[in-house]
């Protein structure tokens, strides 16, 4: 036995000990011994999460972010595992630069990285990509999206969908239709209103959502919407998770804490796609994860050097990070109010994203003999502020300055601890 | 007060000093010598992104009649066509020693990231599409001349007719107008309104001719060609028909309402030709109007000492 | 029986000591108006013009008079002086008082300036200053209530009301009927 983990609270099984030998649970049970012992009281055990759209900038937007610094970030959030976006510098597009993402995970260690293939060449939204050699390659790719842009063609979403079912792919669609936000920078209302910043309309994501169901439903294949943002957009999905349509959904957490109220300083810490919205549609997303109409909590950490978010609003780059905050946004928004118990937790942060991913190894809830990928968190911790300093290579967190509670105290990947106290091991 | 960066941040009280204070700085233009000391030795400059020579003109009198110093920078042909963050920009003249920096800029919110960035005084010229605090101040200081107003503006009826969702004059002036009391009312077809307009203080019509007799200051604003290309509006002939003044429209008006134009103006598009000349238009003292008002924004803002009392 | 005592010190603090009450007032009027008509040949070719805000009812009581005793009016008109004023910068900025020139202008004109109090010189100063800018009077003369000493500027009074001798630590104020509700000099202690 390498590691013994004593009196960890286990959803399901109460206080117990937990024990790690090389890659595997060895045992779960009381007074269990082991070479390395963590002491747990106090803390809870969670399947390592999976986070299911992250922004690693590797290859070409270094500045902003490495598979090093970003995985890194993602261990010290409790992630074991994390889906690499395809719109780096040359776009994730070909066998060749998924596998690049994927060796550069491996090498760095800290967490494993799954890359997203690109839907259409270079993100144009024209001509698809090599779908199949990228699903072949050593990064054997499932989850596909020109995420940061719609596929907004109606027809070339569609060729897309049935295309993936040769190797149980999935598309994974921004949701957001070109033509109803241009020039947009905040949410359609009253603030956009007020502030004189080009409203960016909720029926923009709903309209590509509800298409896109219809699509996946017509054709029988696998949808999974990324960011849901709107309380129209949760309408749509439960209503076609209703029919058993194969529709999938995450949100950031983010969007299941902050509205569109905060960007009243034209602070572009505040600028994400999509955009923040009212009050109203954060209680319909929390809502919508706790019953389980949106199956998985994702980041969409996007890292950004510290002038792409000092400029006025319209110049701002768009996105925030998020890997280090998200478990503590989540006990925040959804474990403090009483909407998800700590099995949803482990539900919607590890065990759907990682079966919506396809991912083999992760999400698989802790058992004997399952992989020990675990995450241990302390929700008792004293609520601290949050210093936009971190693993990450960015510093554009919207929480600086915000008290959150909780701490994640030590997290390992497949046995190996990458976390341990709170710091990364290595 | 430190900074003028919204008409909406201004009280009732803050307001009428401002309009009280331009009253008693009007005469100046008629003196011999048209300058006060009071701003000797402070430096003002104007950082204009967009090309707007009437609007600086306006503020670099204002600024030199008070004997400040006037430093103009603007956009194109500087470092700032070359590519040079807003930031820097302002870092160079908070070392510069400027007192107060008054911005024109293309984006909603810049003045707000210079506060951050600058020690002295911000005075908002126009951002994006949000606000241009010294133009709403400028109109009630002409409207309260013309109609011989009392102190604050009660009960005048206001029409503002135009382009309002891209128009930060509408949004200054409903705010300004609506504190010091008068009635406002915003008038256009429906593809040109904020879609939250209904949470204004301010009432909507899309029917201008219904509105005409029912105002005492009628304000028409531009409406920019580029805007039919955006499918806002048919073609500028139907707009021009439906929501433009022409010499029939201004006939409607009671006898001792004014017409406004923050200009410049389409002649023909929004405002006829006749309707610009006429006695009732305001479009001309509006300018002169301007330079006071701006004087006395300047005077309240540097001419005393900080916000925190103590000697700048 | 108890002779009359005087306020305390307590109480001079607290509400002043009056030192010219409004029949004196009157009187020191009626002849500052008389010494104006001497010293301006019958106040032809002058103009009062009263520096706000005090000076400017006693400039138009003033000019009641002169019409009074000549029989014929006299320009009045009033003066702000903040935008000239040396000690703007230890204050916020302070909301303008009203200028305006008597009917007849002030080229050429005796100009006699009319305030309350003078003590350092400076607000005088600034009104010489504003004068400048206003046009080019023949000679400026200066009238006030009253003269608390402490000269800062080299400025003098050509009318007096009455002489106060004081000491820094104390405050002179000037309360008039049209401003205050009544006539009335008082002196008390700083605050």
């Amino acid at each position: 036995m390498n590691w013994v983990i004593k009196g960890v609270t286990l959803a399901g099984c109460g206080k117990t000990d937990i024990a790690i030998s090389d890659d595997r649970i060895a045992g779960i049970g009381s007074d269990l011994d082991a070479r390395n012992v963590i002491e747990a009281d106090g803390l809870v055990a969670l399947p390592g999460l999976v986070d299911l759209h992250t922004h690693l900038r590797e290859p070409g937007r270094e500045d902003a972010e490495t598979v090093e610094t970003g995985t890194a970030a993602a261990a010290l959030g409790g992630f074991t595992a994390v889906h690499a976006m395809a719109n780096t510098e040359p776009v994730a597009d070909t066998a060749g630069v998924v596998e690049q993402v994927w060796r550069l995970g491996q090498a760095a260690g800290h967490a494993d990285v799954q890359p997203v293939g690109a839907v259409t060449v270079g993100l144009h939204g024209q001509q698809l990509a090599e779908l199949g050699a990228m699903a072949d390659s050593a990064a054997k790719v499932r989850v596909f999206s020109d995420d940061g842009k719609c596929v907004s063609d109606p027809l070339l979403m569609r060729r897309a969908l049935e295309y993936v079912k040769a190797f149980d792919g999935v598309i994974a669609q921004h949701a957001q239709d070109p033509r109803l936000t241009e020039g947009a920078q905040l949410n359609e209302g009253d603030m956009s209103g007020r502030l004189g910043l080009a409203g960016w309309p909720a029926v923009a994501e709903e309209g590509i959502v509800a298409r896109d169901c219809l699509l996946a439903a017509h054709v029988g294949s696998a949808l999974h919407i990324c960011h849901v943002s709107t309380a129209g957009s949760v309408e749509i999905i439960r209503w076609a998770k209703s029919k058993g349509w194969p529709v999938t959904a995450e949100v950031t957490p983010h969007h299941l804490l902050l509205t569109d109220e905060l960007a009243v300083g034209y602070d572009p810490m505040f600028k994400v796609n999509p955009p923040l919205r009212t009050a109203a549609d954060v209680a319909a997303l929390r809502q919508a994860l706790a019953d389980g109409t949106i199956d998985a909590v994702a980041t969409d950490h996007a890292p950004h050097p510290v002038e792409a978010k000092q400029a006025e609003w319209a110049e701002a780059a768009w996105g925030m990070t998020g890997l280090e905050t998200a478990l503590r946004v989540i006990q925040l928004a959804m474990v403090d109010t009483g909407l998800l118990d700590w099995a949803g937790v482990a539900d919607r942060m590890s065990v759907r994203p990682a079966r919506i991913g396809r991912l083999d190894g992760h999400g698989i809830p802790i058992t004997v003999n399952g992989p020990a990928n675990i995450t241990l968190y302390d929700p008792a911790a004293p609520a601290e502020t949050v210093s936009p300093a971190g693993a990450s290579k960015s510093r554009n967190t919207p929480f600086a300055g915000m008290e959150l509670p909780g701490r994640v105290i030590a997290t390992f990947l497949r046995g190996t601890p990458t976390v341990l106290d709170g710091k990364l091991a290595r | 007060m430190k900074h003028l960066i919204s008409a909406g941040d201004l009280s009732r009280d803050e307001a009428l000093l401002i309009l009280d204070t331009a009253e008693e700085l009007a005469s100046i233009a008629d003196r011999p010598i048209k300058k006060l000391p009071t701003l000797r030795g402070r430096t003002v400059v104007n950082l204009f992104y967009e090309d707007s020579t009437r609007t600086r003109i306006s503020f670099e009198a204002a600024a030199k009649r008070l004997s400040a110093d006037v430093i103009n920078f603007s956009a194109k042909g500087s470092s700032v066509a070359k590519g040079e963050s807003l930031k820097d920009t302002a870092l160079t003249l908070e070392a510069m020693g400027a007192d107060a920096v008054v911005i024109r800029h293309g984006a909603s919110g810049a003045p707000h990231r210079l506060v951050g960035w600058v020690r002295g005084s911000v005075v908002n010229a126009g951002d994006g599409t949000h606000e241009h605090p010294t133009q709403a101040l400028l109109d009630a200081f002409t409207i309260r001349r013309r109609l011989h107003a009392d102190r604050a503006l009660e009960g005048i009826r206001v029409t503002i007719a135009g382009d309002i969702v891209h128009s930060r004059v509408a949004r200054s002036n409903v705010l300004l107008l609506s504190t010091l009391g008068a009635e406002v009312t915003l008038v256009a077809p429906p593809t040109l309104f904020p879609l939250a307009v209904g949470s204004w203080p301010c009432a909507v019509s899309y029917d201008l001719d219904a509105e005409l007799p029912k105002s005492d200051v009628v304000m028409m604003l531009r409406v920019q060609q580029e805007r039919m290309t955006a499918a806002y509006f048919p073609s500028v002939r139907e707009y021009s028909r439906r929501y433009g003044l022409d010499a029939a429209r201004m006939a409607r008006l009671p006898e001792h309402a004014i017409v406004m134009h923050p200009g410049p103006m389409n002649r023909g598009v929004e405002i006829a030709a006749e309707v610009a000349d006429s006695p009732r238009s305001t479009i001309v003292e509006q300018v002169a109007n301007g330079v006071t008002v701006r004087m006395a924004v300047l005077y309240l803002l540097l001419g005393g000492a900080g916000e925190t009392g103590e000697m700048r | 029986m108890c002779a009359a005592t005087g306020p305390t010190a307590g109480q001079v603090a607290r509400h002043g000591l009056e030192v010219l009450n409004a029949d004196e007032i009157r009187r020191a009027l009626t002849r500052i108006a008389h010494e104006i008509l001497e010293r301006t040949h019958g106040g032809e070719r002058a103009v009062l013009l009263g520096i706000q805000t005090r000076g400017v009812p006693l400039a138009r009581r003033l000019a009641a008079r002169i019409a009074e005793f000549e029989g014929a009016a006299i320009g009045c008109g009033e003066l702000d002086v903040t935008m000239h004023r040396d000690d703007l910068r230890l204050r916020p900025a302070r909301a303008l008082g009203r200028t305006e020139l008597p009917a007849q202008g002030i080229d050429c004109k005796t100009v006699v300036l009319v305030d309350d109090v003078l003590y350092s010189g400076r607000t005088v100063r600034a009104a010489l200053d504003a004068l400048t800018d206003l046009g080019r009077p023949r000679a400026v003369q200066l009238a006030v209530l009253v003269d608390r000493g402490h000269r800062e500027l080299p400025i003098r009074a050509d009318y007096v009301g009455k002489n106060l001798p004081t000491s820094q630590r104390e405050t002179v104020r000037v309360l008039l009927t049209e401003v205050d509700g009544r006539d009335s000099v008082l002196i008390g202690e700083a605050r």
